[in-house]
């Protein structure tokens, strides 16, 4: 006999038709899947009832692989081949990764063309005893854990599921989450940005329309993202944060406090771990109590006794809190707007627990911010409700979700500049088009080159693709008219199509990023491009007037070949000396001399232009008669 | 006769109302579909119909249309725990083939 679930009136689904749909709070730390039974949202938990999934992966040699608690169980012995936080590596190359030194892991620039997987193309992959893994494997094992766990907690095949992922997430790395829910099985409905979930967790999209703040404090990660809703429709207006901040900080300021205290230096790695431990259940407890004792017997035979206060606790981590104030004000900044703009503050994260952190929000807002959900939970609560729209379970008005682009996206136009299609911040999704031309006569091809990024050099800017349109029918430079359309769907990933409209040739290209950006990235490309915006804009002056020389210099050249007869011998001798000039001012990067050199050069050709320009009207009419030429008014 | 909830399916349901925030009842019905001819129907009840009968146990109104009424009188609704998964189970009298699954049977 079938154990059924209530549904909405009228929305009885028929026998063996029962659409199953999961909400996946894929996690940097934890990982939780939840889903919308009898009408309400839950979290799933295992045989043990634990709702939280520790997302770590251990490989053994023999091929077995542990997830979660069991794999969290073989950290201490096999760090090596014991991967944890490995969102923080989707989509991300070796140079992204950064201080490859600090972690356990033997990192692998590319595997070889033999054992490359489809998925995680160019992504920083893992030697592990188990061969090479790419961070979309490594997610999908927790992916299938989470998948198993909620196929026995619903008794049947899941139809899809919705999968949160930060809201500064870029194109590479929603992608990777994509592939590694489809090796882990899973039909992804759509990706959900984070705050949006938690948003729609605490049913603010039922609220009153305004902004909203969603605060997400981790164990190792901090975000805040400011959500606007309007006719039930959220918005991710700006989004920052601190990518290495979190609850764990705390916990590693109760550890030097301790170390402090009793006069210690260097520890054994088994004493960190174990004062690190204690350090963490004395937060847990100074969230009910005023203050908590830690005592531990260290293998030196020191024992260690002490009392933290709630408000000794409080002083020692009131500059971690002070450091998710600043990003606070750059996201409102973004947004263009102020504290009094906003209505509601949403908590997520276990950190958020902490009573000095809630005051600290609410003292910033003014207002109390939203604590009666599981801050745990609440983005994959919010996550099974989206899913479980998706699916098609539930009656009512459907709403839609619009997210931003945390970057610029653009193509590299000739001279090595940054044309910006798609402005950062733009909802998603979007369309843009932009036409473009050939820069040579008689081109046939046109490289495109996709890139996203603030600043105007495409040496600054991150490479996404590159893809040709080819079989331009051969035109005078100018003449071709190439559209291309960016395109960002819904879940944040670009197609970018090129199609000359002459002819109707199309190339188009689902953007496969080589890699892609941390948050810390954007934000130093965001600080860098208002930096820079003196010099860009200089840079940018400069490449144009140097293409510009190179085109003169071309079109020169190739008229001199051509028809190099209408020339006397020191017109010819003048017209060379002023490209010699030119040349020679591209070499010297002297911009007015540069300047200087094009007007000269053009000067010096105008009795040139002159004279190949009654030639082809000499040429064009000879043997004609005046009757068989169309006059046209 | 009509038809009963054990009292741990009258638990949940009270529970799976006030978390809903509003709801009558829980409605109860039968439906022509599935492998084996009928299907439960098991649905939160915002309002009643003016021919429904209504049945109170532990506290919770359940709501049958007259016609699915022969289907399932003498029914017993129970809520069940079978490993991960649970949910609510029907112990139907009227009963005489189910499908493998359960989700449909013949009377």
């Amino acid at each position: 006999m079938a154990l059924l679930q209530i549904s909405e009136p009228g929305l009885s689904t028929a026998p063996h038709q029962h659409r199953l749909a999961v909400g996946i709070d894929l996690g940097t730390t934890n990982s939780l899947v939840a889903t919308v039974r009898n009408g309400i949202s839950i979290v799933l938990g295992d045989e043990h009832g634990r709702a939280m999934l520790p997302s770590v992966v251990h490989y053994s040699s023999d091929g077995s692989i542990e997830v979660g608690e069991s794999a969290q169980a073989l950290l201490g012995d096999d760090p090596v081949n014991t991967i944890v936080s490995v969102k923080r590596f989707m989509g991300r190359g070796l140079a992204d990764v950064g201080d490859t030194g600090r972690l356990p892991y033997r990192f692998v620039e590319r595997v070889p063309s033999s054992e490359q997987s489809a998925s995680g193309h160019g992504m920083v992959q893992l030697r592990t005893a188990a061969g090479i893994k790419s961070p979309v494997e490594v997610s999908a094992e927790i992916l299938r854990v989470l998948r198993l766990r909620a196929e026995a907690s619903l008794g049947g095949e899941l139809v899809g599921a919705v999968i949160t992922v930060p809201a500064y997430f870029d194109d590479a790395q929603r992608q990777a989450t994509k592939d590694a829910a489809k090796l882990a099985g899973l039909n992804v409905l759509r990706l959900l940005n984070e705050p949006t979930a938690a948003a729609i967790a605490y049913g603010l999209d039922n609220a009153s329309e305004g902004v909203y703040a969603v605060y997400d404090l981790g164990g190792g990660t901090f975000d805040i993202s400011i959500l606007r809703l309007s006719r039930g429709v959220f918005e991710v207006l700006s989004a920052n944060g601190d990518s290495a901040l979190g609850g764990d900080d705390f916990d590693q300021r109760i550890h030097c406090w301790l170390l402090e205290k009793n006069n210690l230096s260097a520890l054994a790695p088994h004493d960190t771990r174990l004062l690190l431990t204690l350090a963490r259940t004395a937060k847990e407890q100074l969230t009910e109590h005023s203050q908590t004792r830690i005592t531990a017997l260290l293998s030196s035979g020191e024992l260690i006794d002490n009392v933290l206060t709630q408000d000794e606790f409080q002083s020692l981590s009131q500059n971690l809190i002070q450091r998710t104030l600043q990003p606070l004000r750059r996201a409102l900044r973004d947004a263009k707007l102020t504290v009094a703009d906003v209505k509601g503050v949403v908590m997520v994260g276990g950190a958020t627990r902490m009573p000095q952190v809630q005051l600290a929000v609410g003292d910033f807002f003014g207002q109390t911010p939203l604590t009666n959900l599981d801050p745990d939970k609440v983005v994959a609560l919010g996550a099974a409700i989206q899913a479980n729209l998706l699916a098609g379970n539930q009656g009512g008005d459907d709403w839609l979700l619009l997210d931003v682009i945390p970057l610029s996206l653009g193509l590299e136009t000739m001279g090595g500049l940054a044309e910006k299609i798609i402005p950062r911040n733009s909802t998603i999704p979007t369309a843009r088009a932009q036409e473009f031309t050939t820069y040579k006569d008689g081109q046939t091809a046109m490289s495109l080159h996709v890139v996203q990024g603030e600043r105007e050099l495409v040496s600054d800017c991150r490479s996404l693709a590159k893809f040709e349109l080819r079989g331009i029918p051969a035109m005078v430079a100018g003449s071709a008219r190439i559209r291309v359309t960016f395109q960002v769907d819904a879940d944040g990933l670009l197609n970018v199509a090129a199609r000359e409209m002459g002819s109707g040739i199309e190339a188009a290209i689902v953007v496969k990023p080589s890699y892609g950006l941390s948050d810390a990235d954007i934000t130093r490309m965001l600080q860098e491009s208002s930096q820079h915006a003196q010099d860009d804009m200089q840079a940018r002056a400069q490449r144009e007037q140097e293409t510009e020389a190179h085109q003169l210099l071309e079109v020169v050249q190739h008229a001199v070949e051509q028809d190099g007869q209408l020339l006397d011998q020191a017109q010819r001798a003048h017209i060379e000396s002023k490209m010699v000039l030119l040349r020679e001012a591209l070499q010297s990067k002297n911009q007015p001399l540069i300047k200087r050199s094009i007007a000269a050069l053009n000067e010096a050709t105008v009795s040139f232009a002159q004279a190949r320009m009654d030639k082809s009207v000499t040429q064009a009419l000879s043997g004609k008669n005046i009757s068989d030429l169309e006059i046209k008014s | 006769m009509g038809v009963v909830l054990s009292e741990a399916a009258a638990t949940h349901v009270k529970n799976f109302i006030a978390k809903r925030g509003r709801g009558l009842g829980l409605r109860i019905g039968v439906r022509t579909s599935g492998c084996s001819g009928m299907a439960y129907k098991l649905e939160f009840a915002d309002e009643a119909g003016s021919d429904d009968l209504l049945f109170e146990s532990f506290g919770v109104t359940v709501l049958v249309d007259p016609k699915s009424l022969p289907y399932i009188d003498g029914m017993e609704l129970d809520y069940a725990r079978e490993g991960l998964n649970e949910g609510f189970k029907f112990n139907n009298p009227n009963v005489k083939d189910s499908c493998g699954c359960g989700e449909s049977f013949k009377v």
